[in-house]
C-alpha cells in the first residue's frame, strides 16, 4: 500500500509512496520479468517448450508499477502477454516454467500452457488467450467484491488491440453504470500483432476512449515506473473508495516479436532501438541509485540473484513430472464424469 | 421425486415454477444474483423472473445493458470470483452474440487452468420456434452447446422439471445452460412447494411401452406423448423418454429402453442434421443394444432451414404429432 507521510513534493511519487524495500522489492520483480522471458525463449530455442509464447520484454514497468498498491485479496485479469502480470503479483517462478514445460507441477498441470497461468491464491485470475476475453471476466470479479463487500479491487489488463473488440466497450460501459471497483489498464504496446494503433484505432489516444464512458482516463509513459504507479494507485484507491473504474493507459514497447511467427516486418530496426534506449528497468535502477536508494554495485548483485533464481526455476520444471496421458481428460467437470 | 406423491405439490406453470426457483435461491442464499436484460421491472420478456425485482430490488436482480457478450462475461467473472450468477438471454438466439464468453471462457476455464477453479454458472436460454417470431428469434442451439466438453445442457419439458433442473444447476459446480421452450412456458403441471432438485444427467420415462422407444426432448416430449395416445388405441405400446438433459446423456435409461422395444425413433426440435437425436443414435448403434434392433433408428428433427416466419410453414419445418405417428407407425410395421 502507498505510504504518502514523505511529503516533499519534488520527488517523483513511487519514492514518496513507497518504501525503500518496496523500491529495491519492484525492481527485483522487474528484473525477474526479465530474466523469466529470455529463461523462455532460450529454453523454447533448445526445445524444452513447444508452441508459442508472447514476450513482454520492454513492459516490466507496466506489469510491477500496476500492482504496486494491490495485496493478495484484489484480483487482476491477464493477457496472452501475462508473464510480467503473473510475476507482478507474486507468482512462483518454478510453477511458471513447470506450466510453460507443461509439467504437472505448474499452475495448470501442463493443461493451460503460456496463455492460460493463473494463480487463484494470490488473486491473479489468468492470463487469456482470447484478446479482450478478461474484461468482462474482470468487470464480473468486480461486481462481486462490490456484491460481498470485500472491499477487494481488480485491475483488468490488456493490450492495444483488444481496445478495438465489442468486449472492451460493453465492459467499460458496464463497469461505470454499476461503479464498480474496476481498474482498466490498457498496455499500448503499439502493435495489435502487425497492425499498428494508427492504422487500427480512431482515437489517438485510448484513454480517450474512457470520455466515453464516464470515468477518468489517463495516458502515461509505461515505461516509467514512478508514472505508472502513480497513475494506478490513484486509480485504485478510487475504486477502493467506491467512486468506480478507471482507464489507465501504459505506453510501452515490446522488443521481441508478437510471437515465435513474428518475421517483424512491420517496424524498422531504428524504431526498436530507439524504444531500447527507454528499457524500463534501466531507468528504474536509474532513479533508485540517483537517489542513493541502491548503488550500482547493488543493482549488479540484485540482477545476477534474479538469474540464479531463474535457473533454479528452471531446474525445477525441468525436473518435474509431465502429467499422466490417462488423465487428459480431467478437470473437465468439478464432479468428474466416467 | 414425483409431484404426485407430494402433498404439497400445486399446479403452475412452467414459467411460474422457474419463477418460484429462483425466488427459493434468491432467498435462501445471498450470492445469488439474477442478470438479464429487462428482467426488473418489465419482469422479463416472457415474463419469468416477473416481480422477483420488487422483493428482491435492483441489486439482485440486475438489468444489463444489451449487451450479451459482456454480460456472459461478467456473469462468468462473478461466478468464478463468488457469486452463483443467474443469467438470463432474452432469446436463446442471442447467446451467438456471447459464445465467447460461455465457449472459450466459461467451458474452458476448470480445465485450462488444471482443476484451479470452477464456474457455478447457470444460463437460461428461452428457446425455440411457434411464436411467429422468425428465424433470429426461434432456433433451438442446444446441440451447439452440448458440442463443448465443460457444459452441461439440461432441457425441461414440465413445470415440476424446469423448478428442480434449475435448482441442482444452482448446486452444481460448473455452468449449467438451461434451455426453456417459450410454448411450454404457459403450460401447466404440479410442482412440489419448497426446495427439491431434479438430477441432472438423468432422462424420465414418461410413459412406459413394449413396442418402440420414442427419445424425446421439451417441447416433443408432449407432442410424443399426444401420439402415443393415438397410437395405443391402435395397439402400439411406445415407450416415451423425455431425454432432460442432453449433456451428460442417460445412456443406461435410453440403451435399456431400446433392448425391450428394439426400436428407436428419435424426437427433437432442433436442425436434425448433427443435432441431439443423431447423439442418441450413434450412442444406441455403437453399443450392445445395437443387436436388439428390429428395424431401423428413425430421427425426426427440424428441416435444414431457418425458422420460417409464415405460420404454415413454421409448424412444418418441425416435428408434429401427426409426423410422429406416421414415423412410429412405420417403425412398428410387423411388431404388431
Amino acid at each position: 500500500m502507498p505510504d504518502t507521510a514523505n511529503s516533499d513534493t519534488n520527488l517523483p511519487y513511487a519514492l514518496r509512496a513507497y518504501s525503500r524495500e518496496d523500491l529495491v522489492g519492484a525492481l527485483r520483480k522487474m528484473f525477474l520479468i526479465r530474466k523469466f522471458e529470455e529463461g523462455a525463449e532460450d529454453s523454447y530455442t533448445r526445445g524444452l517448450i513447444h508452441g508459442t509464447m508472447h514476450l513482454s520484454i520492454g513492459q516490466e514497468a507496466s506489469a510491477v508499477g500496476s500492482c504496486m498498491s494491490l495485496t493478495d485479496a484484489d484480483k487482476i485479469t491477464s493477457t496472452h502477454r501475462g508473464h510480467g502480470h503473473c510475476v507482478a503479483k507474486n507468482a512462483d517462478l518454478g510453477r511458471m516454467f513447470a506450466e510453460f514445460f507443461g509439467k504437472e507441477t505448474g499452475y495448470c498441470r501442463g493443461r493451460g500452457g503460456s496463455m492460460h497461468i493463473a494463480d487463484v491464491e494470490k488473486g491473479n485470475l489468468g492470463a487469456n488467450g482470447i484478446v479482450g476475453g478478461g474484461l468482462p471476466i474482470a468487470v464480473g470479479a468486480a461486481l462481486t467484491a462490490k456484491r460481498l463487500g470485500t472491499g477487494a479491487v481488480t485491475i483488468c489488463f490488456f493490450g492495444d488491440g483488444a481496445n478495438n473488440e465489442g468486449a472492451f466497450h460493453e465492459a467499460l460501459n458496464m463497469a461505470s453504470v454499476w461503479k464498480l471497483p474496476v481498474v482498466f489498464v490498457c498496455e499500448n504496446n503499439k502493435y495489435g500483432m502487425s497492425t499498428s494503433i494508427e492504422r487500427s484505432t480512431s482515437v489517438k489516444n485510448i484513454a480517450d476512449r474512457a470520455v466515453a464512458y464516464s470515468m477518468p482516463g489517463v495516458t502515461v509513459d509505461g515505461n516509467d515506473f514512478s508514472a505508472v504507479t502513480e497513475a494506478v494507485d490513484a486509480a485504485v484507491a478510487r475504486a477502493r473508495a467506491g467512486e468506480g473504474p478507471s482507464l489507465v493507459e501504459n505506453l510501452t514497447y515490446r522488443w521481441r516479436g508478437h510471437s515465435k511467427s513474428d518475421r517483424n516486418r512491420y517496424r524498422t530496426k531504428e524504431e526498436i532501438a530507439e524504444w531500447m534506449e527507454r528499457d524500463p528497468i534501466r531507468r528504474m535502477a536509474d532513479l533508485l541509485v540517483s537517489h542513493d536508494i541502491l548503488s550500482e554495485a547493488e543493482v549488479g548483485a540484485l540482477e545476477a540473484e534474479t538469474e540464479q533464481e531463474i535457473r533454479d526455476a528452471i531446474a525445477f520444471a525441468n525436473q518435474s513430472p509431465a502429467p499422466l496421458i490417462e488423465d487428459a481428460t480431467r478437470f473437465v467437470y468439478t464432479e468428474e464424469m466416467a | 421425486m414425483n409431484a404426485m406423491d407430494t402433498p404439497e405439490a400445486r399446479e403452475l406453470s412452467y414459467a411460474e415454477a422457474i419463477r418460484e426457483a429462483m425466488d427459493i435461491a434468491l432467498e435462501s442464499d445471498p450470492r445469488v444474483v439474477l442478470m438479464g436484460e429487462d428482467i426488473g421491472v418489465y419482469g422479463g420478456a416472457f415474463q419469468v423472473t416477473g416481480d422477483l425485482v420488487h422483493k428482491y430490488g435492483t441489486d439482485r436482480v440486475m438489468d444489463t445493458p444489451i449487451s450479451e457478450l459482456g454480460g456472459a462475461g461478467v456473469a462468468v467473472g462473478a461466478a468464478l470470483t463468488g457469486l452463483r450468477p443467474i443469467f438470463e438471454f432474452q432469446f436463446s438466439d442471442f447467446a451467438a452474440l456471447a459464445m465467447e464468453q460461455i465457449v472459450n471462457q466459461a467451458a474452458k476455464l476448470r480445465y485450462m487452468l488444471g482443476g484451479a477453479v470452477s464456474v457455478p454458472l447457470v444460463m437460461r436460454f428461452p428457446a425455440g420456434s411457434g411464436t411467429g417470431a422468425a428465424a433470429q428469434h426461434s432456433q433451438s442451439i442446444e446441440a451447439w452447446l452440448a458440442h463443448v466438453p465443460g457444459l452441461k445442457v439440461v432441457q425441461p419439458s414440465t413445470p415440476e422439471d424446469a423448478k428442480g433442473l434449475l435448482l441442482a444447476a444452482l448446486e452444481d459446480p460448473d455452468p449449467v445452460m438451461i434451455f426453456e421452450h417459450k410454448i411450454l412456458y404457459k403450460s401447466k403441471g404440479l410442482v412440489p412447494a419448497g426446495h427439491y432438485t431434479t438430477p441432472i444427467g438423468k432422462a424420465a420415462i414418461r410413459r412406459a411401452g413394449t413396442d418402440l422407444t420414442i427419445v424425446a426432448t421439451s417441447i416433443m416430449v408432449h407432442k410424443a406423448l399426444a401420439a402415443a395416445e393415438t397410437l395405443a388405441a391402435e395397439g402400439i405400446e411406445a415407450e416415451v423418454i423425455d431425454l432432460r438433459t442432453v449433456r451428460p446423456m442417460d445412456r443406461e435409461t435410453v440403451l435399456a429402453s431400446v433392448r425391450k422395444t428394439g426400436r428407436l425413433l428419435c424426437v427433437y426440435e432442433g436442425v436434425k442434421t448433427l443435432g441431439v437425436g443423431a447423439e442418441v443414435s450413434a450412442m444406441v448403434a455403437e453399443s450392445d443394444a445395437f443387436d436388439f434392433l428390429d428395424a431401423p433408428i428413425v430421427r425426426l428433427g427440424g428441416a435444414e432451414c431457418p425458422i420460417p416466419y409464415n405460420p404454415d410453414l413454421e409448424k412444418a419445418v418441425v416435428p408434429q404429432v401427426p409426423g410422429i405417428l406416421d414415423a412410429a407407425r412405420a417403425l412398428a410395421k410387423g411388431r404388431i
